[in-house]
């Protein structure tokens, strides 16, 4: 039943789409106001994906088996929670999911906007409705929620339990919150070219949804990244997969369009490179859900594969790509005012740089994306690009990076000069003892490392003294970087200390390695309700005399037959411990791994903290950046 | 000139990306590796199934027959299904089938055997799964058909009728 | 070309991985370069699969025997092909892949560079 109005609903949504089209177009031309019935319309729209939603949610909660999606990624022993999660922890309902933040993005979009032109918000209207017809035409048409089979099965076949997670239970919808934010950038982007509103009070209206995109999809990165360090357990949190990448690389565009959209709120300058940013960080995200979901890419992510899908969302993608190619071509008349003078040493040429560098990181995250797939069409070669790519390339670059990133925000706008020149180098010296003192006593890679952690300390102390010279002015951007440079410390640090083992034990035996010793104990097995558990217990000792004990477990779980391992950490706010145990074939040992990790929560707070530092300026405008 | 010059770049690059990522859509994502990356035999060895006897693969290939080497576990299930085919090879004098048995246990490979026949003239085992990498094996079940030293048709997965039928016409 | 060979050392220096390290920091960092074939999205390092358990005793073995990383690479590289290497070569094929980044930020460079050019 939930599925049958759920199904429906979302024919009569798409009807919706023709209605609001239909009264913008006529609205266009005759009134000078927005028409209240456009307005109307746009919600009732969303009102119906809502009651769509509502139904597969429903149907999930239900277990309504003669509802397919619910029949492959449900099962009646599973918990309320990942019931109503597995609602959009599939190709179908994420989708559904998509369409929802799409029209309740747009209704917003025409509350909040009222002050601004007519004919920019019935174009951006537009520019969202072509959008949301073409997700309206792929669900229906690919890939919809609600496909009935009979006859209805006893039972569905489960959802895979490493993605019954609580983090990830909220990533997808945080995610989507920031792709799908991008798309009012875009659409905004391209109705303001078409009605020549490319304009400072575009840029500071705009910005406010630059802003929340960019916290949604820097939290929605963070959680999928949680996620795979304590549910993955490889002990990693950022694997250089393509579907990570997938989702940095809109992160990218979208930083670098926030720090432009800040010079365009002052002055008309860099109106052409906004716009293209506008859309591409859109067209980022959509090409991310096209090498997803089409199964061009091997990934770690599972959703089934079908390249009728993939067809449908590469043209639609290059329908809009050259969609706004030749908007930007026809109607965007790049010339700019002669406010276009500030000085070499000046905030603008900061901001600039960070621009620059951060396109450079995004063409190395795509560029190693897609290579592979452009070899192999072309030459019939595989071959992989994986993380020592990436590192090669990013991490030399991240050196000036950070440092410009120090002086930058210190600089005034228009002509500057440098300040506090005897803080910089008392701070840039401080740093450099420092790191060496630290990097030192590992010995591994000295040079890379102290100049890396030089730079990252150097940011780290200029944001630092940031917060005592500044106090409230843009402590918004403050909070950010200083959560930046605490970000890429954790990160440095827990690469070059980390420390681990992989070997194969037997019950009983005993690992020694060069800071400690691993002992595995015994093992036990409990019987839980959806799984067996086999736990085995370890003590680690340490060479001061401290000892740790882990227990990692396997688990084999009857619905899907699965065996997952689950990683024992204990964490504290130095290092964290992790410990899992595999099972190998017809062997009396288990595959142990274990690894300290230092400065691992550290990572998370920090992210935190950029986020954090973004959204302040929401709440209060005395922070903004 | 200049200012129409850069779109048509852009565009043509749109319309190559477009083109490449639609063929792209038509490979296969899995990888699997070229089936004749490896011609010589790699040298192994090996303890015997049966008891804990070494055996050498030099000693093994030298002769002029046609060998089929195959990599087998008792808990592998497309094992199973590849079995018949095997049993239909184990009649043919001019092939000799040399059991890899892949991380398994004595008792589970043996009564493995009981149950479904024994086709191989030899067994070797690989306890812990080294050798099979030697041989650039990644799974369970992989074949290998040799002569004189040499591989010379390499089958990932297990083996069905067709694959039956060309190791019949490469060796007559 | 010069330049492209200056840069290439200069990367080659700055990632030099570590010269002599213990046993267990090279194993896992061979592993750590290698793509899984059994799940294709991981390293051999992270994958727990039978393969990659395997091949993990495998690359301890040809440490023991004194093979060094690259032939233990290329070792690999003939058995599976170029793609179990995640640290793709720098080859025909590659050129773009390693260039193309690097011309994008001296593209980059160059177009705000000319921003000031022109207004003097």
């Amino acid at each position: 039943m939930a599925s049958l109005i759920g199904s429906y609903s979302l024919s009569f949504g798409l009807l919706f789409s023709v209605l609001i089209i239909f009264f913008s177009l006529r609205n266009l031309k005759n009134a000078e106001i927005l028409d209240k019935k456009i307005i109307t319309l746009t919600f009732i729209q969303f009102f119906f994906v809502v009651i769509s939603f509502f139904g597969l949610i429903i149907s999930f909660i239900n277990s309504d088996f003669s509802n397919e999606t619910v029949f492959n990624h449900s099962h009646t022993t599973k918990p309320l929670f990942y019931k109503i999660s597995g609602a959009w922890g599939n190709h179908e309902g994420s989708l559904l999911l998509w369409l929802l933040v799409l029209t309740l993005f747009i209704s917003i979009f025409l509350i909040k906007s009222n002050q601004q032109p007519k004919k920019y918000r019935i174009f951006t209207l537009l520019f969202q409705q072509i959008i949301i017809v073409g997700f309206f035409i792929f669900l229906i048409k690919t890939s919809s929620p609600f496909n009935y089979i009979f006859p209805t099965p006893n039972e569905g076949l489960g959802l895979n339990p490493i993605l019954q997670d609580p983090a990830l239970a909220i990533h997808p919808p945080i995610l989507y919150l920031g792709y799908v934010g991008s798309s009012i950038i875009f659409s905004s982007a391209l109705a303001a070219m078409v009605t020549s509103y490319v304009s400072k009070e575009w840029a500071k209206h705009i910005k406010q949804w630059v802003l929340a995109s960019w916290v949604f999809l820097t939290l929605g990165i963070l959680l999928g990244s949680i996620w795979a360090y304590y549910e993955l357990g490889w002990g990693g949190f950022w694997f250089w997969d393509p579907v990570e990448n997938v989702s940095l690389m809109p992160w990218f565009a979208l930083t670098t369009l926030l720090h432009c959209i800040l010079v365009m709120e002052r002055k008309k300058i860099l109106t052409s490179w906004a716009m293209i940013l506008s859309i591409a960080t859109f067209a980022l995200s959509m090409s991310g859900t096209f090498l997803v979901r089409s199964g061009i890419l091997n990934s770690v992510h599972t959703f089934a594969n079908d390249p009728e899908r993939g067809l449908f969302i590469l043209i639609f993608l290059f329908t809009l790509i050259f969609l706004s190619i030749f908007i930007f071509i026809f109607f965007h008349s790049g010339k700019e005012k002669i406010e276009n003078n500030f000085f070499w040493l000046s905030k603008e040429t900061s901001i600039l740089i960070n621009n620059w560098f951060m396109m450079y990181f995004l063409s190395v995250v795509l560029i190693g994306t897609i290579y592979p797939i452009f070899l192999e069409v072309i030459t019939a070669n595989k071959i992989s690009v994986g993380p020592p790519f990436y590192n090669k390339l990013i991490l030399p670059f991240l050196i000036p990076f950070l440092i410009a990133m120090a002086i930058g925000p210190n600089l005034n706008w228009v002509k500057s000069d440098f300040k506090d020149k005897f803080y910089m180098m008392i701070f840039l010296t401080i740093s450099f003892l420092l790191s060496a003192l630290i990097i030192k006593q590992f010995d591994i890679n000295f040079l890379i490392n102290t100049i890396l952690v030089t730079s990252a300390f150097f940011l780290f102390f200029s944001t630092s003294r940031e917060f005592f010279v500044k106090r409230f002015r843009n402590l918004s951007q403050n909070i950010a970087h200083f959560g930046f440079s605490l970000l890429i410390l954790s990160i440095l640090f827990n690469n070059i200390f980390s420390n681990e083992v992989i070997t194969n034990l037997k019950i009983g035996e005993t690992f020694t390695a060069e800071k400690f010793t691993i002992n595995f104990e015994n093992i036990e097995q409990e019987d839980e309700k959806n799984f067996k558990a086999i736990i085995g217990k370890f003590n680690i000792q340490y060479l001061d005399g401290s000892t740790d004990i882990l227990n990692p477990e396997l688990r084999i779980y009857n619905q899907p037959n699965i065996i997952t391992s689950e990683a024992d950490i204990k964490t504290n706010l130095f290092t964290d411990k992790f410990m899992t145990m595999n099972y190998v074939q017809n062997q009396e040992y288990f595959n142990i791994r274990y690894q300290v990790k230092p400065f691992m929560i550290w990572i998370w707070i920090s992210v935190l903290l950029i986020t954090f530092g973004g959204s302040l300026s929401f709440f209060n405008k005395r922070y903004e950046i | 000139m200049k200012s129409k010059f850069i779109p048509l770049i852009f565009i043509l690059i749109f319309i190559i990306t477009f083109v490449i990522f639609y063929k792209g859509l038509k490979n296969p994502n899995i990888y699997t590796p070229s089936t004749n990356l490896e011609k010589e035999v790699p040298p192994f060895e090996l303890k015997s199934f049966e008891n804990d006897s070494i055996i050498i693969s030099e000693k093994i290939f030298k002769n002029n027959d046609y060998y089929l080497m195959n990599i087998w576990a008792s808990w592998c299930i497309p094992c199973k299904v590849e079995h018949e085919f095997l049993m239909k090879l184990k009649n043919n004098e001019k092939i000799k089938l040399i059991g890899l048995n892949y991380k398994d246990n004595f008792k589970n490979a043996s009564s493995f055997l009981n149950d479904l026949g024994n086709p191989y003239d030899l067994i070797v085992s690989d306890r812990d799964g080294t050798a099979s990498i030697e041989w650039g094996a990644y799974g369970v079940p992989e074949s290998f058909l040799i002569y004189q030293s040499k591989i010379i048709k390499r089958f990932i997965g297990p083996i069905n009728n067709e694959d039956l039928l060309e190791i019949q016409k490469l060796i007559r | 070309m010069k330049f492209i060979h200056i840069f290439l050392i200069v990367i080659n220096i700055l990632n030099f991985n570590l010269l002599k390290a213990d046993e267990i920091k090279s194993e896992n960092e061979i592993a750590k370069n290698l793509r899984c074939l059994i799940c294709q999205g991981q390293s051999v390092h992270d994958s727990d699969s039978e393969f990659a358990i395997s091949l993990k005793l495998v690359i301890n073995e040809k440490i023991q025997q004194g093979m060094s990383e690259e032939e233990i690479y290329s070792f690999l590289k003939m058995k599976y092909g170029e793609w179990i290497l995640y640290d793709p070569v720098f080859n025909r094929n590659t050129y773009f892949l390693w260039l193309l980044p690097i011309l994008i930020f001296l593209a980059g460079g160059a177009i705000i560079i000319k921003k000031f050019y022109y207004k003097k």
